[in-house]
């Protein structure tokens, strides 16, 4: 099976005058259709591996590819526009635009991308939040609605452009058991429907242990 | 592949959800630029008021024969005192005519000269003006009053009769508004002047002549040429003095110059005649755009205070964007369009408060002694002033703008949401 995320060597210091070593020769892989999980202890390093991961994060040594596809030392707008089209993302706090609208934040992503009209955009959005159960929402405000519910807009708008890679820093991390559940329930859905890969960050063991894969961190390096 | 439409999208939401920010800063804006079009045209309406005093009454260049003494004394002729300084004492003034040499065909050539918009040819005679026994000194200068009406709107100081009455009364006098009141003269009245020599005329005042100056208005009176010509028993062709304007004021200096040693005349420009009118000018000038300056900076940095305190406002917006794939151009360009819109419509409502607030000072009554044709504070109307206010207006809200967006532009989106 192809790997759509691969590292090679990857390290990362934090710090100028005294570099702090947070993540030590790192490589992976993430296969095609593979849910995947992040465990580590707090300082273990496994954000910063997750926000490098995810091309946000540039300034580390060794090689990032995504789809066998070199991704280290492209440009700030190149790395926006690979975001933008192939990587959904899910934060431990929602992270909507609170003056939008629900439907206009899982909109957004596509509308900057410019593939499609913005009818169909419009439209693909509405089924997104249908498919989610959230169809009833759209008009409101993104500030107005409850935590479980703007963590389904999140994934909602993390889908709108079809991405090949899902990553969710503790997406999970926020919510109540019961929405918790749920948004695992969706998540492994995705895989399972789509064969879409999924990387998520977690403090879970539970959550961890139903994913494929669990990736520990201890002290910036993956032990197994 | 810059996605304006959602970029606008971004920006307009921005500005509509923050709608107080929004209108304090296009206030900011307003004001500053309606300060500025107030300012600018009440300044340059009262510089041009000012300006036009001086330049209406006084030539561009006066051609005159001067009294002063030969400037080769005759010793110099002598080749024995070449290497002595000579001293002479009592030297007199050259015997010389009044009038300039040849007056006639030199109007006729200054006529044909490009940069010469008229020339007007005057005699000046110092006469008394009679009242029983009692004698007041005076000016009465014999004018072609047509000539003299296009060249120095010698009109707008017309305060009783007209220009026409002058021309068409033959022993007609316009009498300066001084000699009037105090020899209880009014319109259709006589009365009498002497010449230095003795010689008596009777005029009949057609009008009244107030330029507010009093000491001019004192002893000046304006008189036809050939009028005054006959006073003096002198022939048409005696003129004492030609009054030059030109098509560009500039010109002056250098052109005197000329025509001093091609007319064997004096020649004296504007700036001579009247040293302190550039200077006067050109500071005022520069206190009206030294204070605009600062309004449009004082409005510019409300701006800047306001986009500033957005972009912190926005800092998890502006991470988020660019999580989802929006560059830190494309963040830019949100808050640059912003700033465009409030830097527009600001622009555009103080253009608009401007107009009103000049139009308002256009019509508050403005009377003074020394400008009998104005009734109202001077205005000056220019489009440019609008288009460079509005040029202003752009340009300050974004420079303003610009270093916050550089600010969104450099945010790290990983700071921002790890911070949380």
């Amino acid at each position: 099976m192809s790997l759509i995320l691969e590292t090679k060597n990857i390290n990362k210091y934090f710090g100028k005058a005294k570099p702090f070593h947070v993540l030590k020769d790192i490589s992976m892989g993430i296969k095609q259709g593979e849910f995947a999980s992040i465990m580590g202890k707090s300082g273990s390093g496994k954000s910063t591996l997750l926000y490098i991961l995810s091309t946000m994060d540039t300034d580390y040594t060794g090689e990032l590819f995504l789809q066998d596809e070199l991704v280290t030392g492209k440009s700030q707008p190149e790395l926006s526009h690979i975001r933008n089209e192939k990587i959904g993302f899910i934060f431990q706090f929602h992270y909507l635009l609170p003056e939008f609208s629900v439907l206009e934040n899982v909109m957004l992503p596509a509308k900057k991308l410019g593939l499609k009209t913005p009818e169909e955009i419009r439209e693909e959005a509405m089924d997104l939040l249908k498919k989610l159960n959230i169809g009833h929402l759209d008009s409101q405000k993104a500030s107005k609605i409850s935590g479980g519910e703007k963590q389904r807009v999140a994934v909602a708008r993390a889908l709108i452009n079809e991405p090949i890679l899902l990553i969710g820093d503790e997406p999970t991390g926020n919510l109540d058991s019961y929405n918790s559940e749920n948004l695992f329930q969706i998540l492994k859905t995705l895989k399972d429907d789509k064969g879409l890969s999924l990387l998520m960050v977690t403090h879970d063991e539970d959550l961890a242990k139903r994913t494929d894969r669990t990736i520990y961190l201890e002290d910036g390096r993956i032990i197994d | 592949m810059r996605s304006w439409k959602v970029i606008l999208e971004i920006a307009r939401t921005h500005l509509f959800t923050k709608l107080k920010s929004t209108v304090t800063a296009s206030i900011g804006v307003t004001f500053g630029i309606a300060a500025y079009i107030t300012l600018v045209s009440f300044m340059t309406g009262l510089n041009s008021m000012l300006d036009d005093l001086i330049l209406n009454q006084v030539p561009h260049i006066h051609l005159y024969n001067e009294i002063k003494p030969s400037e080769n004394q005759p010793i110099s002729l002598y080749n024995e005192f070449e290497d002595a300084i000579p001293i002479i004492h009592s030297i007199k003034p050259r015997q010389n005519q009044r009038k300039i040499h040849n007056a006639l065909p030199i109007l006729n050539d200054l006529e044909k000269n490009k940069n010469v918009k008229g020339a007007s040819p005057q005699l000046q005679a110092q006469i008394f003006y009679l009242s029983g026994t009692i004698e007041l000194g005076g000016n009465l200068t014999g004018v072609d009053i047509m000539k003299e009406s296009k060249l120095s709107n010698i009109q707008d100081y017309i305060t009783q009769g007209s220009i026409l009455d002058l021309k068409n009364t033959q022993n007609g006098i316009l009498l300066g508004s001084g000699i009037a009141e105090k020899m209880s003269l009014s319109i259709g009245r006589k009365i009498m002047v002497s010449t230095a020599q003795g010689d008596r005329f009777q005029l009949k005042v057609v009008g009244i002549y107030q330029s507010g100056i009093a000491e001019i208005d004192n002893i000046q009176s304006f008189a036809n040429l050939k009028t005054v010509q006959r006073i003096l028993g002198e022939a048409e062709n005696y003129i004492t003095d030609i009054n030059i304007k030109l098509n560009d004021i500039t010109q002056a200096p250098a052109l005197a110059k000329v025509l001093e040693r091609k007319y064997n005349v004096s020649a004296k420009d504007i700036n001579e005649i009247n040293a302190q009118f550039e200077t006067g000018t050109n500071v005022r000038n520069l206190i009206t755009y030294a204070v605009s300056i600062t309004l449009l900076i004082v409005a510019g940095f409300g701006i800047y205070n306001i986009q500033n305190m957005l972009i912190y406002e926005k800092m998890n917006d502006i991470a988020i964007l660019k999580a989802i794939g929006f560059s830190g151009i494309d963040v830019q360009f949100i808050f640059l369009s912003q700033a465009a819109f409030i830097g527009i419509s600001g622009g555009i409502l103080g253009l608009i408060l401007g107009l009103g607030l000049t139009n308002f000072i256009d019509n508050v009554p403005f009377e003074t002694e020394a400008l009998p044709t104005i009734t109202t504070y001077p205005v000056n109307y220019n489009p440019a002033n609008y288009i460079i206010g509005f040029f202003f207006a752009l340009l300050s809200t974004f420079i303003a703008a610009y270093f916050p967006s550089k600010k969104a532009k450099n945010i790290d989106p990983v700071q921002i949401i790890r911070g949380n």
